[in-house]
């Protein structure tokens, strides 16, 4: 089942979450919508599942090409996973599981027994079978947030919304959700949605990340495609750190600190100024010149505790900057807070500007 | 183990010292004295059909209206946490006026209001409800002094409401109705029973308000409190005890059924 929104618009008061947005996802995708906090991203999941009214004068939302703008959030068969899981307190995880099928007209509604096999399927499928007794207040969050999956689950939704699926769980169960969710996608293959403001969850889960920014879509695409070919200076700023230079683009050149860098993709546009931006594993660092030009900056302070060794810097002009360095080079190279280090850029990624503006 | 906190001693010292001065020593009093009365007596108390009629319409009375003040203050308080409309907080700060108003000066304007010639009263009458000196005066009356339990009970309840289960209810296919029925009063349950036992507590007690629109007729709209003082003015103290120990124990009874009720629900809090 696809779900498709075309120029949806939101405002809350005099405030515009939503901006025109337009969005296509393809059945038995997983896509990520992700942003900062007020980017909208949250609005646009409860707009798809109907509960939230877009402004008047926004297009239709499709599921499988079917309008379902004007259906209640009951009718549109979405599995909605909220945030803190608002699961029934007062219902064991068997009834919570139960909900959706015991609310049904009764016409449509399965048999006592019917409905007991398909809980404890879902229960098995999300591992808790042995659970089924307990109150929501008796689990922790991790399994909770299983529980409210398998609750959306049970009424057989055509799509599946995640609202910040993982957001209020500690860094372990975390990972440890996020593998099994995907092996979950793979295995059920049901078109879903989730919300997120942590990139390396979007940039790891999602087939496709749809990067969101004051209500607008900044650039959609396979995480390899958002990561390295980022469109726009806020989708290369968001996805993980990133050093920026001001320069100036001249006949196929940037020019920036001392440095200059071709750039091909570059090479008709008027000479302009521009931002560099040069993420932290593409600096090299030196602990000696070779002659090449080179920024030159000073170690303020080192972190060595992890896979890379993270290196904070400032140069002569008091910019701050980040680099990354193996800890097999941070070994052999005679590194200390304070030492004078050469840096020299691997891969840069330019965005000019119109000169009114920064 | 030495606490961080300190003081388990002292409070709990403080707590059983209040305790015992405030209600065991006058409860016990009352013991004391009804051990005093021959057993024969209490039984002709205790079989007496006026004395019979006064209990029940005291613990009868008191069911009813709070019954009734569940389900009005259950709507008083949505309409207070859920809504935002003119005049709000001045009808928030005004629930708490029965708590404030003298009983005395309650009653009478209940009277005055319910009479046959008070405003809404005399409407009533040509209808052939009678209101004042009828049991359903008495019923109104207790439903006035109740209501500020019932809401202030609630209110919080409902403030803790995640409009979040609402929303995870409907999207699972649930109608308004369903969610009220399968969500939103089981989860306010807790409360909902502990405001009707402070309202039935209060009103199985209540004398002042009474008073005055029941007329206080024999076996139709006389209540327990007031057959008491009428056994205390006749010099009857036997009989006024004997009354007051049933009225202790039956309302010990209540109170500890709906107690054991609510720890039922224990698991809601966790």
């Amino acid at each position: 089942m696809s779900i498709e929104v075309r120029h949806m618009s939101k405002t809350f008061g005099r405030f515009r979450v939503l901006r025109d947005v337009s969005l296509r996802v393809e059945t038995g995708e997983l896509v990520a919508l992700l942003g900062p906090s007020g980017s909208g991203k949250t609005t646009l999941l409860r707009i798809i599942a109907g509960l939230e009214q877009p402004d008047a004068g926004s297009g239709p939302i499709l599921f499988h090409d079917e309008d379902v703008a004007d259906q209640r959030v009951g009718d549109r068969r979405v599995g909605f996973v909220f945030q803190h899981y608002a699961l029934f307190r007062h219902m064991t995880v068997f009834e919570n599981v139960a909900f959706g099928l015991r609310v049904r007209p009764r016409r449509l509604r399965p048999s006592p027994r019917q409905i007991r096999e398909k809980v404890e399927q879902l229960l098995h499928l999300v591992q808790l079978d042995f659970l089924a007794d307990r109150y929501p207040h008796q689990l922790s969050g991790g399994q909770r947030q299983r529980v409210a999956l398998a609750r959306a689950l049970a009424m057989e939704p055509k799509v599946l919304l995640l609202d910040e699926p993982f957001g209020s769980l500690d860094a372990k169960v975390r990972q440890e959700l996020r593998g099994w969710l995907r092996r979950l996608h793979d295995e059920i293959r049901l078109t879903s949605v989730f919300v997120t403001h942590d990139q390396e969850e979007a940039l790891e889960l999602a087939d496709r990340v749809v990067v969101m920014n004051e209500g607008r879509i900044e650039q959609i695409g396979s995480p390899d495609e958002v990561f390295h070919q980022p469109k726009t200076e806020f989708v290369i700023s968001f996805l993980g750190q990133v050093n920026r230079f001001h320069g100036r683009l001249e006949r196929g050149k940037v020019h920036f600190a001392s440095l200059q860098w071709e750039t091909p993709e570059w090479e008709q546009a008027e000479a302009c100024p521009a931002h560099v931006f040069i993420r932290p594993h593409d600096l090299q660092v030196a602990a000696s010149s070779n002659g090449q030009p080179a920024l030159s900056a000073c170690v303020q302070h080192i972190h060595s505790a992890g896979p890379k060794v993270r290196l904070e810097l400032a140069t002569d002009g008091g910019q701050k900057l980040l680099a990354e360095i193996t800890q097999e080079q941070y070994r052999t190279e005679p590194l200390t807070v304070g030492s004078r280090v050469f840096l020299t850029p691997q891969n840069i990624k330019v965005f000019p500007y119109p000169s009114d503006s920064t | 183990m030495q606490r961080v906190l300190p003081g388990f001693g002292l409070t709990l010292g403080l707590t059983l010292l209040y305790w015992s001065l405030i209600v065991f020593l006058p409860v016990a009093a009352l013991v004391v004295r009804a051990a005093g009365i021959p057993w024969e007596q209490i039984v002709r108390t205790m079989t007496d059909p006026r004395v019979l009629a006064a209990l029940g319409l005291s613990f009868g009375g008191a069911a009813l209206a709070a019954g009734l003040d569940t389900m009005f203050g259950l709507l008083v308080a949505w309409a207070l946490v859920r809504y935002r409309f003119p005049g709000r907080r001045l009808l928030d700060a005004m629930i708490d006026l029965p708590f404030a108003l003298p009983t005395a000066v309650s009653g009478i304007a209940l009277t005055s209001l319910y009479g046959p010639n008070g405003w809404i009263g005399r409407w009533l009458e040509p209808l052939g409800i009678h209101v004042a000196y009828s049991r359903l005066g008495v019923v109104i009356a207790l439903m006035f002094i109740g209501l500020p339990f019932v809401v202030r009970t609630l209110q919080p309840a409902l403030e803790d409401l995640d409009p979040e289960l609402e929303e995870a209810a409907a999207s699972l296919g649930a109608g308004r109705w369903a969610t009220w029925q399968r969500v939103i009063l089981p989860t306010l349950r807790p409360a909902l029973l502990t405001g009707f036992t402070l309202a039935f507590a209060r009103a199985v007690g209540e004398y002042g308000t009474i008073v005055f629109i029941s007329g206080n007729l024999p076996m139709k709209t006389e209540i327990a409190p007031f057959l008491i003082v009428v056994k205390l003015e006749q010099y009857d103290y036997a009989g006024a005890a004997a009354i007051a120990v049933v009225m202790l124990a039956v309302a010990l009874l209540v109170l500890t059924a709906i107690h054991r009720l609510q720890t039922s629900y224990s698991f809601l809090r966790g």
